[in-house]
This record gives C-alpha cells, sequence and structure tokens, in this order.
C-alpha cells in the first residue's frame, strides 16, 4: 500500500509531467486563463491518463510482449488514446450534457496531449510496474497535470488585472510563471528516494 | 518476415476491436430516439430521429436551410432561432454570432446536434426553398446569344415562385469546372405554372455555367436547381413604375408581368430594353402580347448602335438617357433595374437626376 502511494506522490509532484517533464504544454497555455475550465479540463486529463495508463499496460503486458513487437507501442498507444477519448466523449456527452459543453473543444483536443502518451511510454521505462502500479502512476501523473493547471489558472485569475509590460502578456508571462512554479516543484525531489 | 506479419497482423486487429467497439457504443451511446421540432410555435411539426445536427434533421424533413459550407461551420449562413432544447452556445458557433444575436437565441444549426425536442423558428420564405432534380424541357434560342432554358420540375412536385426571384442552377463538373458550381439565374416564368421554371441565359465568353449551357446541355438531361431565392419583387403601391434591362435582365421582367396580367394590376409601367441593335432585341411578341393584356404597359426598345439595314424608327441611344427624356420628373415613380453592376449604377444615377428618391429604386444585379 505504501509502495503505491509513493509511485502516486512520485507521479503527482517529484516527476510531474508538465512542470518537471513539460509535455503537454499547449493545452496548459490555452485552457489555463480560469480556475473553472482548467478544473474541467485537468480532470478529463485524469480520467483518460488513468484508463489509457491501465490499458496500454495491459496491450503492452500480455499482447505486445509476448508477439514480441514492442516496436509497434507508439503507434499502438496513440491509437488507443484517441479511441478512448473518442468512448470518453461519447459517454460523457449522453450522461452528463451540461459536463459535455463545458468543456467543449477541450475533450477532442485530449487526444493530442502529448502528456498522455508520455505517461503510457514513462511507464514502460519504470521496470518492473504491475496492473496497479500503472494504474496509480497514469492516475498520479494526471492529478499532477491538473494540479499544474489549476494553480496556473488561480495565478492567472489574480493577474488579470496586473500591468505587464505588453511583450510578456499572455503566453509570455505564463510560460515564465510556469517556470518559477517548476522550479518550486524541485523542492520536492528530496521527499521521494 | 514473421515478424512482419505478426506486426501487421495484431495492428489490424487491434485498430479493429477499437473501432468495433466505437461502433457499438455509438449505437447506443448516440441513440436519443425520435426527438420533435417544433418550428414557428407549432405552426409545422417534424419528428426526427436524435443523434444528428439539426441542419441534417431539417434537411431529412424537407426544410431546406442555405449552407455554403456544407456544415462546417465555416459559412454562418445556417442561422436559426432555437428557443428550447438547444444546449449553451458551443465555441465553433461564437465567431459567428455577434451579442445581440446570442442573446437573440440564433444559433448555427450545422453545429447543434438534436437530443431532445426543440423549439425553433425559421424564416417563412426558407420553407420553400428546395432542391430540385428537374428535366431540360427546351433550350430555345431567343437571339443570337442569349437562349431559354425551360426546366420541368420532377412529377408531382410544384414550386411557388414570388416573380423576381432567382434560381441556383448547378452545372456538373466538365472540363471547364473540376466541381459542381452554382449560379443564380431570375426565373422567367409565370406564376402561375407551378411545374416548369424558366431560366434566360446570355452566353459569357469563358463563362463556366453558360459555357455549359451553351455546349453541352441537351434537352431531356436533368439538371439540379435549389432556391427560389431574392427579395426582388413588386411593391404593393400603385406608383407608376419604370422598368430599366436589357439582355438576359429581362427575365425577372416576364415573371413580373406575367404576375400582373395574372392578377390584372393596371399600374403605368414603361419598360425600357436597351440594346446595341436589332438582332440584340429578344422576346418582341411576348412583348407585344404584354401590352395587349395590360393597356397601361409600354415596352420601349432603344438601340444605341442600329445597324443601317436595321431600318429601325423606334428609340436611338442609351437607355439613361431615353428614360431622362421621357420622365423629366420621377420624384413619385418606382425603378425596377436588372443588369450588371455597371448598368445598374448608371441608371441609379440617371433616375437620381430626375429626381426619383433612391428608396424607390429597386434591382436586382448580376454578380
Amino acid at each position: 500500500m505504501m509502495h503505491l502511494l509513493v509511485i502516486f506522490l512520485a507521479a503527482a509532484f517529484t516527476e510531474n509531467i508538465l512542470l518537471a517533464r513539460f509535455l503537454g504544454m499547449c493545452s496548459f497555455l490555452a485552457i489555463s486563463r480560469q480556475i473553472k475550465t482548467s478544473v474541467g479540463l485537468g480532470f478529463a486529463v485524469v480520467f483518460v491518463t488513468t484508463f489509457t495508463a491501465a490499458i496500454n499496460w495491459l496491450l503492452h503486458t500480455y499482447v505486445m510482449v509476448p508477439l514480441n513487437i514492442e516496436f509497434l507501442e507508439l503507434i499502438v498507444f496513440i491509437v488507443v488514446i484517441a479511441a478512448f477519448v473518442q468512448l470518453v466523449e461519447m459517454i460523457i456527452e449522453r450522461f452528463s450534457p451540461s459536463l459535455y459543453f463545458s468543456l467543449g473543444i477541450f475533450l477532442p483536443l485530449i487526444t493530442v496531449n502529448c502528456a498522455i502518451l508520455g505517461v503510457s511510454l514513462f511507464m514502460l521505462n519504470k521496470e518492473g510496474f504491475r496492473f496497479w502500479e500503472s494504474l496509480v502512476f497514469g492516475f498520479g501523473s494526471g492529478i499532477g497535470w491538473l494540479l499544474a493547471i489549476v494553480l496556473m489558472a488561480g495565478i492567472r485569475e489574480q493577474i488579470k488585472e496586473d500591468k505587464i509590460p505588453a511583450g510578456l502578456r499572455g503566453s509570455g508571462i505564463t510560460l515564465i510563471i510556469t517556470g518559477i512554479i517548476a522550479l518550486a516543484f524541485v523542492a520536492f525531489s528530496g521527499m521521494i528516494k | 518476415m514473421t515478424t512482419f506479419l505478426i506486426a501487421v497482423g495484431s495492428l489490424v486487429a487491434i485498430c479493429g476491436i477499437l473501432a468495433l467497439l466505437l461502433v457499438i457504443a455509438d449505437r447506443y451511446l448516440n441513440d436519443y430516439g425520435i426527438c420533435k421540432l417544433i418550428i414557428n410555435k407549432g405552426s409545422r411539426e417534424e419528428e426526427v430521429e436524435g443523434g444528428s445536427t439539426l441542419l441534417s434533421s431539417l434537411n431529412s424533413a424537407g426544410v431546406f436551410i442555405p449552407s455554403a459550407c456544407g456544415g462546417q461551420g465555416s459559412c454562418g449562413l445556417c442561422k436559426l432561432k432555437v428557443h428550447s432544447g438547444a444546449p449553451p452556445v458551443l465555441p465553433t458557433e461564437e465567431p459567428h454570432l455577434s451579442p445581440e444575436e446570442t442573446k437573440d437565441h440564433v444559433r448555427l444549426c450545422c453545429q447543434l446536434k438534436v437530443h431532445e425536442d426543440m423549439e425553433l423558428e425559421i424564416p417563412e420564405e426558407l420553407f420553400n426553398i428546395r432542391e430540385f432534380e428537374g428535366t431540360v424541357e427546351s433550350l430555345t434560342d431567343l437571339n443570337h446569344d442569349i437562349k431559354l432554358l425551360r426546366i420541368a420540375l420532377p412529377e408531382g412536385e410544384e414550386l411557388d415562385i414570388i416573380p423576381g426571384q432567382y434560381m441556383q442552377l448547378e452545372t456538373p463538373a466538365y472540363k471547364k469546372t473540376p466541381e459542381p458550381v452554382y449560379r443564380a439565374y431570375s426565373i422567367a416564368s409565370d406564376p402561375l405554372d407551378k411545374t416548369h421554371i424558366d431560366l434566360v441565359i446570355r452566353l459569357v465568353p469563358d463563362g463556366i455555367c453558360t459555357t455549359y449551357v451553351f455546349e453541352h446541355m441537351e434537352s431531356g438531361q436533368s439538371v439540379k436547381l435549389n432556391g427560389p431565392y431574392g427579395d426582388f419583387r413588386l411593391t404593393e403601391t400603385d406608383k407608376d413604375m419604370v422598368f430599366i434591362a436589357g439582355g438576359s435582365g429581362m427575365a425577372p421582367f416576364l415573371s413580373i408581368l406575367a404576375k400582373m396580367r395574372n392578377e390584372n394590376i393596371q399600374r403605368n409601367a414603361t419598360y425600357f430594353f436597351g440594346a446595341r441593335a436589332k438582332r440584340d432585341l429578344i422576346c418582341l411578341d411576348r412583348m407585344k402580347e404584354f401590352e395587349e393584356a395590360l393597356p397601361n404597359f409600354t415596352f420601349v426598345p432603344c438601340l444605341s448602335e442600329p445597324m443601317p439595314d436595321d431600318d429601325w424608327d423606334g428609340e436611338t441611344g442609351l437607355v439613361t438617357d431615353v428614360v431622362k427624356k421621357r420622365f423629366p420628373d420621377l420624384s413619385d415613380m418606382e425603378a425596377y433595374l436588372c443588369g450588371s453592376p455597371g448598368m445598374c449604377d448608371a441608371s441609379v444615377a440617371a433616375l437620381t437626376a430626375n429626381g426619383m428618391p433612391e428608396e424607390n429604386i429597386f434591382f436586382d444585379k448580376f454578380s
């Protein structure tokens, strides 16, 4: 149990997919203006990373390794992610129209969010991950991404009225702030050995 | 070799399973049952299968909403007021809607999906816009470069037009165009003849549609057209009228004059037809018939460059000069123009110079 908690904390903080690896930046920069939408997108990412990590682990372990076709993992993972996002989109549209419309165009955008593919690929680098560990790793990475985007949205809401030099408005200041938060996250690195 | 086969096989299998899963999910999750579309406060009700866009649902119910982009959300023509049953405005609609339109519940119907019963408002004239696959009944030469194209609507179909409206005629892909294109032509037929559409088409050198009509179209073949569109029409005043149009610009007036004859509208009307020489004149016998049926109607052909053997004793000179000469005071009259932008602008200048208020001038500019 302790072991799973460590994987979770490592994925969410020390190896934060966005702040330590700088993946999934495009939607992070575009959608982090309001806390409300970033929470919505963040949870969609958590959902998708968790399940695609699990599905991809199963495919990798039970299909690709036995058949000796690990070289296909990149393309298989992309296909799985795309199909899964489609499925999630249909399910949300059917059962929670309000969430569907508040996520709007972001949901399909998750398909091309590199953080999701990154999670599945990094998972394979972790020697000896079993099913539950992969699931928790995916969940933790998603939570890490959610945390980062909500933090940024909170800051951006605060600085909305501030006088920022014209050349730095928008993405410029956001990237600088992201860098500072990333530095702060380095402090977590001592937490897990 | 085996590795290759295993790789391809398993990739195909994985993709196939995922595709199958999506198809099954689509079948069960995207099933919204039968939804009711309540149009214009219940004046019309349609039952459609839920799950597809409002545009395609209306299309399948026989309501033809204009859309130039084919439902991609890029042209912004398919705007409708949706009063209930619509989800919040989507990001794909926002660029096309002004704040007032958003307040008025205007939506792009190609982006909305029908998930429940909906109440909408559709302008009445759109009900009449339809797409037809007609048959070319005849193609008659009116003079050396103008043809009358008579199209029979499919068996059992009828079309109500307001004289002055136009149709869009499709030119299928042929050597001048890789894809079908639409061109607008005024309707020249009698509004009482609801099963035929007459179009007057002048050969434009190198024109895509006119070349097709002149060189490739044969009677008996099928043609696609949609409409009617446009708000060029007779007003309901009893003011004296001037019509100005040359060449194929005569088309809407053939229809308007037919309406005047059918409904016994005895307004004073003078039709100035500008042409170069006698060989450019068209439909003189039809005009004679209208003059006999409508005692207050006069047809005045004006030739700008009559040929020596034309033996012409009618008006000569530019049509605008003839109008000015005949009607020194136009302040209480109406004018109807149909022709090229250059001809319309010149006529507007001439008419206003003789005192006609601009709001009394109506035109159908070729574009």
